[in-house]
């Protein structure tokens, strides 16, 4: 517990508690941290207004290593508690940390519904695809056929693509990072923090113990560009090693095409974070046909929950007089005994 | 009783005076006898007379018409003498078809009043209620005085001229029988003009209608010799004061935000809809003025889930809910046991196990608020006794809460939630304050530094400078509230835990026995079971017998002193409606020999039900 008052320019280490990190060596989970605290101070939010809260799993041990205010609930539940503390205190930045079981699998009720809502919460999902913290159960997000130690035969589920979901559920920010992409991450925490409303970020994140290499393909020096396509607002949809492929609407459906013999930029999909229907149909790419998107999906204005809340309260005083408590239990036909 | 005939015809009648009536309204759940009820309540409140209710209506929104499972009932016990329960027996039965005279009729007492609507009992609906004969043709109802009046012709006729369709002037035809009633038992009819001229403001023609139809039931009353008496409830003498009547719900709603207001922070509801708590929800949403903030999640988890959030926020959070919504919250009341975050959780109990009577009475979580919950987690309780002392218990619940950093569980049932009583209004003049202070000073602050008295840890807000800090449902180091899984550590975070809820005990007041302080017999209430008790134990008293009263407002921590006081009497005799809960606790606390007295019907006891348990039990 640090009690030392924050300087008026704050650094990384303000926001780094005095807890030792205890995530196994060489977890994604260290590079995701590391990023939350390098763009925190530079907000232009003070430390105290910062809460930080988290349901069960790996992902959601975050809280404790952040020195701001955190809370670590119930499985799943972080949305909710989040809901309910943004909601009265729309003064405060609040972020949740999740990961693909706690957000998708026990609490995907509250995942879908902070969504549809649009509290200006930020919920960043620790995406490794597996059970980190019970040691090994295949996840929503495994790859169907996964062996693991509850599934020998082969995970028989048919996986849930989550910016699909978060987009499915009206999200009015959706975007996808990669826990080794410092650059990127920072970038999409920066958008997701001036989103007014519901920002989601999926972070692809690498379990070296239960899931090692889940991402290889996208973080692997030699090919990750051909496998990564990086979102631009306004941009048209290129990548590869050498920036000569690219993503063609044909019809209704998307198409790689590789650029030259006769295939230019002007012919490839610009993309556009406020097209809802473009968003989706990116969120379906994906491998082994398509290069795996990252960046933002989707970015869309609807006045949040909280600033809805707050004006009913504001118009209700103005139309009805701020409540009194002698008139209120008086209320309705009375009588008086002598 | 402006706008209608006045004395000189019901001069020509004869009036007897009454001390008590007990009336019930019973028809099809689409019949309006929940309204007819409620307003024949509010008239009776507004005569000056003590009183109790019991609405009783199926969880189907519309049954099959006609049919036994769609009666809907509202039984009211008015007198001018104190009252404790909505009664025994039935004095007045209005029923407006056969099903409703079929589920109702044996209730009634002998010569008691029927009233019914002679034009719904066709043959039609005789065979939906399951009758093979009429009964109003056959000698089966004798031993009643039988009033079979024409009321679906009476409404039509008295509305021929308005040109509604046949289902509105049906809908009209339950203001008859509160007309009817009214003239009967010298009951005001202005407060219900008023109720109808509120409820249908937007639609002109039924005011005019249903206003119609209620002078035409009164002025039938008056004018036909059909009846020859009607009788006069003169007002009870009750504690000086303003009054209101009041469900339970009502009264919870508003000691919430009387407690909020008192404490000086802003009330937040987290909660999911569920029969028989919605209300609260209902009533809450409304007053945005006040500052409260209602949250419909979308489940019972996230209802207590956003409570807990705004808590930490430094909220008055609460949340509303029934028996299968208490099972879903069972994990985050002990995450709030564990953070140690102020939360009321309020659990207006239902008939079960699992959907079990959704619209019907029981008092079946008592052992699930004690120990529903992994592990050792302590959680005050406590219980409303009466549908007016639910303000109080709402308002304590909430004092408790904040004082000692804890969730607490506020017990009610659907009897309380539904029934209603008057309610001398408090002046908020009167109202303690409670005191929040939420800490600011960083100087030697650790999150779980514990007050001396309470053993309460600070309420520190996020936004609070210099005072940033992590909570969670894992195990804390004593002091730091850091991640701790040292064994001793444990321990000491288990018994301290115990300890401060244990504590409480300290500022609950001394058990009340009402009557002699030792004797042959003690009957040990909680919850709803006061008024039938009270009444049956007075009842005992005057025939001279020894039993004495205890009800129990504090389940968790028990009263001090209650040990002693069972250990005064040879028998204790615990009635509940449940198979026996709180006899249970008391045998274990206390190594007595303690006797439950169980009904598990989805109603409340009767008095002589209780009465009648008590002279067995002093035979034995």
């Amino acid at each position: 517990m640090s009690t030392a008052t924050v300087s008026s320019k704050p650094t990384r280490k303000d926001f780094v508690s005095d807890q030792d990190v205890r995530w196994c060596p060489g977890c994604g989970d260290y590079a995701i941290l590391a990023q939350v605290q390098k763009v925190m101070p530079e907000l232009g939010v003070p430390r105290e207004n910062f809460v930080f809260i988290s349901g069960i799993g790996c992902s959601s041990r975050f809280p404790y290593y952040m020195n701001t205010y955190g809370f670590h609930t119930i499985h799943g539940r972080a949305p909710a508690i989040a809901s309910g503390l943004k909601a009265f205190r729309p003064d405060l930045s609040v972020w949740v940390a999740t990961g693909d079981g706690d957000a998708l699998s026990i609490g995907g009720n509250h995942f879908i519904h902070v969504l549809r809502r649009n509290l200006d919460i930020n919920i960043l999902l620790f995406n490794n695809r597996i059970y980190g913290l019970t040691k090994g159960q295949y996840s929503p997000t495994s790859e169907q056929g996964k062996i693991t130690k509850s599934t020998p035969f082969g995970s028989v589920d048919y996986p849930f693509n989550p910016t699909a979901v978060a987009l499915g559920a009206d999200g009015t920010f959706v975007a996808r990072s990669i826990d080794v992409e410092a650059k990127h991450l920072q970038d999409m925490l920066r958008r997701a923090y001036e989103h007014p409303g519901t920002a989601f970020i999926e972070i692809l994140q690498n379990c070296n113990i239960f899931n090692d290499g889940a991402f290889a393909h996208l973080t692997e020096k030699d090919i990750k560009a051909d496998h990564q396509l990086v979102l631009e607002h306004g941009k048209p949809l290129i990548f590869g090693k050498n920036r000569d492929k690219g993503i063609r609407l044909l019809g209704h459906a998307l198409e790689v095409v590789a650029l030259g013999s006769g295939i230019s930029e002007s012919d490839l999909l610009v993309h556009d974070e406020r097209n809802s229907a473009l968003g989706f149909l990116l969120s379906s790419m994906g491998p082994p046909q398509f290069p795996t998107p990252i960046g933002v999906f989707r970015a869309i204005e609807r006045p949040t929950y909280e600033s809805t809340l707050a004006d009913q309260a504001v118009n209700a005083k103005q139309r009805l007089g701020e409540g009194n408590l002698e008139e209120l239990l008086n209320r309705g036909d009375t009588w008086s005994v002598a | 009783m402006a706008g209608l005939p006045s004395e000189t015809a019901a001069a020509a009648k004869s009036v007897e005076e009454k001390s008590s009536v007990v009336i019930r309204f019973a028809g099809d759940s689409g019949d309006g006898m929940q309204v007819a009820g409620m307003q024949f309540t509010n008239e009776s409140a507004l005569a000056g007379n003590d009183l109790s209710t019991l609405p009783d209506f199926p969880a189907e929104i519309r049954a099959p018409a006609g049919t036994l499972a769609g009666v809907s009932g509202f039984q009211l016990n008015f007198s001018s003498r104190e009252v404790f329960t909505p009664g025994d027996e039935l004095d007045v039965l209005v029923a407006m078809n056969p099903a409703a005279l079929k589920a109702n009729v044996a209730d009634l007492r002998p010569n008691g009043i029927l009233i019914v609507d002679s034009e719904a009992f066709t043959e039609h609906n005789l065979k939906k209620a399951e009758y093979t004969s009429n009964p109003l043709n056959d000698s089966s109802l004798d031993r009643f005085q039988v009033f079979s009046v024409d009321i679906s012709k009476l409404t039509a006729l008295a509305l021929k001229d308005m040109n509604l369709s046949g289902r509105a002037v049906s809908r009209c035809k339950n203001f008859f029988a509160l007309g009817l009633t009214s003239w009967m038992f010298h009951r005001p009819t202005e407060p219900t003009e008023n109720f109808i001229r509120q409820r249908f403001r937007k639609t002109p023609e039924l005011v005019e209608a249903n206003i119609r139809v209620l002078k035409a039931g009164y002025n039938f009353g008056e004018t036909t010799e059909l009846f020859a008496t009607s009788y006069e409830v003169k007002p009870a003498r009750i504690e000086p004061g303003k009054y209101r009547n009041i469900t339970g719900n009502t009264a919870i709603a508003l000691g919430f935000v009387a407690a909020a207001q008192q404490a000086g922070v802003p009330l937040f509801l987290g909660s999911y809809p569920i029969t028989p708590a919605s209300d609260i929800l209902h009533e809450l949403a409304g007053l945005k003025n006040f500052g409260v903030a209602t949250f419909q999640a979308e489940d019972e988890i996230a209802g207590i889930g956003a409570a807990l959030g705004a808590a930490f926020g430094g909220a008055a959070a609460i949340t509303t809910t029934s028996g299968p919504g208490m099972c879903l919250k069972a994990e985050t009341i002990n995450l709030a046991v564990s953070v140690e975050l102020p939360i009321v959780i309020c659990d207006i109990q239902r008939g079960g196990p699992s959907t079990g009577l959704p619209t019907k009475t029981e008092q079946g979580d008592l052992l699930m608020a004690l120990y529903g919950r992994n592990s050792d987690s302590p959680v005050p309780v406590i219980a409303a006794a009466t549908p007016a002392d639910c303000f109080d218990a709402a308002f304590e619940s909430v004092r408790i809460a904040i004082k000692y950093m804890t969730p607490v569980i506020l017990l009610s049932d659907g009897y309380l939630a539904n029934g209603s009583e008057p309610w001398r209004i408090p002046r908020v003049a009167d109202l303690p304050y409670l005191q929040v202070r939420f800490r600011t000073d960083p100087e030697g602050f650790f999150p779980y530094l514990r007050d001396e008295t309470t053993l309460a840890r600070p309420w520190v807000v996020p936004g609070t400078p210099g005072l940033e800090h992590r909570i969670g449902g894992l195990e804390k180091e004593y002091l730091s509230g850091n991640v701790c899984y040292a064994p001793a550590n444990h321990e000491q975070m288990v018994r301290v835990r115990a300890r401060k809820i244990a504590g409480i005990i300290a500022e609950i007041p001394p058990t009340e026995v009402r009557g002699a302080p030792t004797g042959d017999l003690v009957v040990v209430g909680w919850g709803s079971t006061y008024g039938a008790i009270a009444a049956a134990v007075r009842e005992l008293q005057q025939e001279g017998t020894a039993v004495s009263h205890v009800h129990l407002r504090y389940l968790n921590p028990l009263p001090a002193d209650l040990g002693d006081v069972l250990k005064g009497f040879k028998k204790v005799l615990v009635p509940e409606m449940n198979l026996g809960q709180l006899v249970k606790v008391l045998r274990a606390e206390y190594l007595v020999d303690a006797v439950g007295v169980n009904k598990i019907q989805g109603l409340p006891f009767k008095v002589s039900e209780i009465a009648n348990s008590i002279r067995r039990a002093l035979e034995a």
